[in-house]
């Protein structure tokens, strides 16, 4: 068990930052995460963004472990890196860096989700995110066979364009009501798409098409939206939050019940194996504002759940990775001024935070802005999005 | 003999027939899609309550759960505006003397396949009815068009400017109600009107029309083509849902073979 200050090392790299606390007092870099600075005893220790230069000092390479998870995975380098900024540290060594060779140090969470400090070559290698290491430590989808679950999205055929264009081996997409025609069809189709009968909010299609390619399907994306705009008093009923929920909370539920189990047997199934689910949240998830409030409310349902899901999961070593996103451009979003987030922005924040194998992406500025805020104080961010009304 | 004995003697023998014209519940079943601001018709879905396990061991059910016009279902007046204050409206409230009675059924297949839009006319009625007598009174008319045979996509027929399947014309179903005193009218389609019924005048006519006069609608229906065109009895009885305007149901018909 990690102590609690060792966590922010893990939260860092949750979302793919190399971070280490630094004294406020003194200027120290602490290594390892600590309670009180190594050299003048303050506590004052915010976690800062680390520079990740450094050059590799020794190796050693683990030949035993009591651990089952290193057993099968010996012979593993370790080394001792000298970072540019002074720390020592300990960590992984990537298969092209040898002893005094110029490093870039990466932060990565691994397959326990527990963050890892890996000593990248300093320039690229060619193929660098294809030795065993790297495809343990991240869930890049190359040669990986993909599941988006709503082919009709209008984010669909970036997504799954991204997807084949950084070398994923298949992508199935679901497709919901057949009998009702739809614009993004024939673009999927055209870019390689296999279309699979999917309808999130019918167990038993879902149970069905898990039984057809459960047990290939490395990567799954739940990109499945039901929403309507207004809060509870212009809503007026329960009717359109029955369907935000069945689809965007119960959805969720279903695949995960049926896809996971399988998902999480084939975690560990070889470098191409079973590795990432992933949730496509609205940023509302965090702090609800009216306009689309009763939306929101189904988005923080769904986060909620996919906290327990990636607990559920980590045992297997199968990740979940949260993007959080604004309103995109899309019809009903229509009344919302800019920014909003395209298709291919969105989809290139998916495929790089599938690359590093982070747990949390923050797609666009309004994503962005908000989880700052959200960071610094939940309830002004509250008042702040809901304009602080003085009332009556 | 009673009437009712002769009728059980001619089931036993086979001399009639039941006739089930109704879809399977499926989930995939295509249900009528509105714009999409508008509130929309909930497809049929099926959780496990049990199935022979740890959640029951013994035995198996399902909760389901559906619109009051998902499948092949019945209209009752209450569900349009024009119905919307005549006494004894809703499923419920409907006297089941009217479940049952006779049916005739005219056939618009070689016009529904040269024509997908096509509009039954009043002139189609009079034909049929040179051949087979007059339409009786209270009486079910179908409109046959085979429709329920298409799958898929196809089904709906829908298009950037909505679905287009066939129906019958504004006229038509105003000589039905006004001149033939009909129980109701029903379709092989996802309504009793065109696809393309909302541009006419009034828009959804039959809708329109039928329940402003206290008539019924049936829709989705299927196996039109083993009725004969008249001496059938249809019996198309609502779930008893208080208020509803209307009921998935199973339609059956009772067939005489000559």
């Amino acid at each position: 068990m990690r102590s609690r200050a060792a966590l922010g090392l893990t939260a860092a790299a949750a979302e793919g930052r190399l971070m280490l606390q630094r004294c406020t007092e003194c200027r120290t870099w602490q290594y390892p995460p600590r309670d009180a600075c190594v050299e003048c005893l303050s506590t004052d220790m915010p976690w800062q963004d680390l520079p990740p230069t450094g050059e590799l000092l020794a190796e050693t390479t683990v030949q035993t472990s009591p651990r089952l998870y290193y057993r099968e995975r010996i012979p593993w380098r370790m080394g001792t890196v000298q970072m540019n900024e002074g720390p020592v540290i300990l960590a992984h060594i990537h298969e092209d860096v040898s002893v005094r060779a110029p490093i870039r140090l990466a932060a990565h969470l691994d397959r326990s989700g527990q963050g890892v400090l890996v000593a990248m070559p300093r320039d690229p290698t060619p193929h660098e995110e294809d030795t065993a290491l790297m495809r343990e430590l991240t869930a890049d989808p190359k040669h990986r066979r993909i599941l988006l679950t709503d082919a009709r999205a209008p984010n669909a055929p970036a997504i799954a364009k991204a997807l084949l264009d950084a070398g994923a081996a298949i992508v199935f997409a679901g497709e919901a009501e057949t009998w009702r025609p739809y614009p993004t069809r024939a673009p999927m189709q055209e870019i390689g798409v296999d279309l699979m009968p999917l309808d999130v909010t019918d167990t038993q299609s879902v149970q069905t098409l898990a039984g057809e390619i459960g047990g290939k399907t490395d990567i799954l994306i739940n990109n499945a939206k039901f929403v309507r705009a207004g809060g509870v008093l212009t809503r007026g009923d329960v009717g359109f939050a029955r369907d935000e929920m069945d689809v965007n909370y119960f959805g969720l539920m279903r695949l995960a019940q049926a896809f996971g189990p399988g998902m999480c047997a084939r975690a560990t199934d070889g470098v191409n194996s079973a590795v990432a689910w992933v949730n496509l949240l609205h940023i509302g998830a965090l702090a609800n504002t009216p306009d689309y409030g009763v939306f929101a409310a189904s988005q923080s349902a769904a986060y909620s759940l996919s906290q327990s899901l990636r607990a559920e999961f980590r045992s297997a070593g199968l990740r979940v990775m949260n993007v959080f996103s604004g309103p995109p451009e899309e019809d009903w979003f229509q009344t919302l001024p800019p920014p909003k987030i395209l298709p291919e922005s969105l989809a290139g924040d998916i495929l790089k935070g599938l690359q590093a194998g982070v747990e949390d992406v923050w797609s666009g500025d309004i994503a962005k802005d908000v989880r700052e805020r959200f960071r610094r104080d939940p309830k002004v961010l509250e008042r702040e999005l809901t304009f602080g009304g003085d009332g009556p | 003999m009673s009437s009712l004995s002769e009728l059980v003697s001619g089931l036993a023998s086979g001399d009639v027939r039941v006739v089930d014209l109704t879809h399977t519940l499926d989930p995939d079943f295509p249900v009528i899609i509105l714009p999409p601001e508008f509130g929309q018709c909930a497809r049929f879905r099926m959780e496990e309550i049990s199935a022979y396990d740890h959640r029951g061991p013994a035995w198996k059910w399902h909760n389901i759960s559906l619109s009051e016009h998902t499948g092949t279902h019945f209209d009752a007046p209450s569900h349009w505006v024009s119905g919307r204050d005549l006494p004894s409206n809703s499923v419920d409230a409907i006297s089941a003397q009217d479940f049952v009675g006779p049916v005739v059924v005219i056939n618009c297949v070689a016009q529904s396949d040269a024509d997908e839009d096509y509009e039954m006319s009043v002139q189609d009625i009079t034909e049929w009815e040179k051949k087979h007598g007059a339409i009786p009174p209270r009486a079910w008319v179908l409109m046959r068009t085979d429709w329920s045979k298409r799958s898929g996509a196809a089904y709906l027929n829908m298009r950037e400017d909505g679905p287009h399947s066939p129906g019958p014309s504004p006229d038509a179903i105003r000589f039905l109600i006004e001149e033939r005193n009909i129980r109701g009218f029903g379709t092989e389609t996802v309504g009793t009107d065109a696809g393309q019924g909302s541009h006419a005048l009034p828009p959804y006519p039959a809708h329109y029309y039928l329940h402003g006069s206290g008539r019924y609608g049936l829709q989705c229906l299927s196996g039109l083509d083993q009725l004969p065109a008249t001496g059938a009895i249809l019996i198309a009885a609502p779930l008893k849902i208080k208020d509803g305007t209307g009921s998935p149901l199973r339609v059956l018909a009772l067939v005489e073979d000559a």
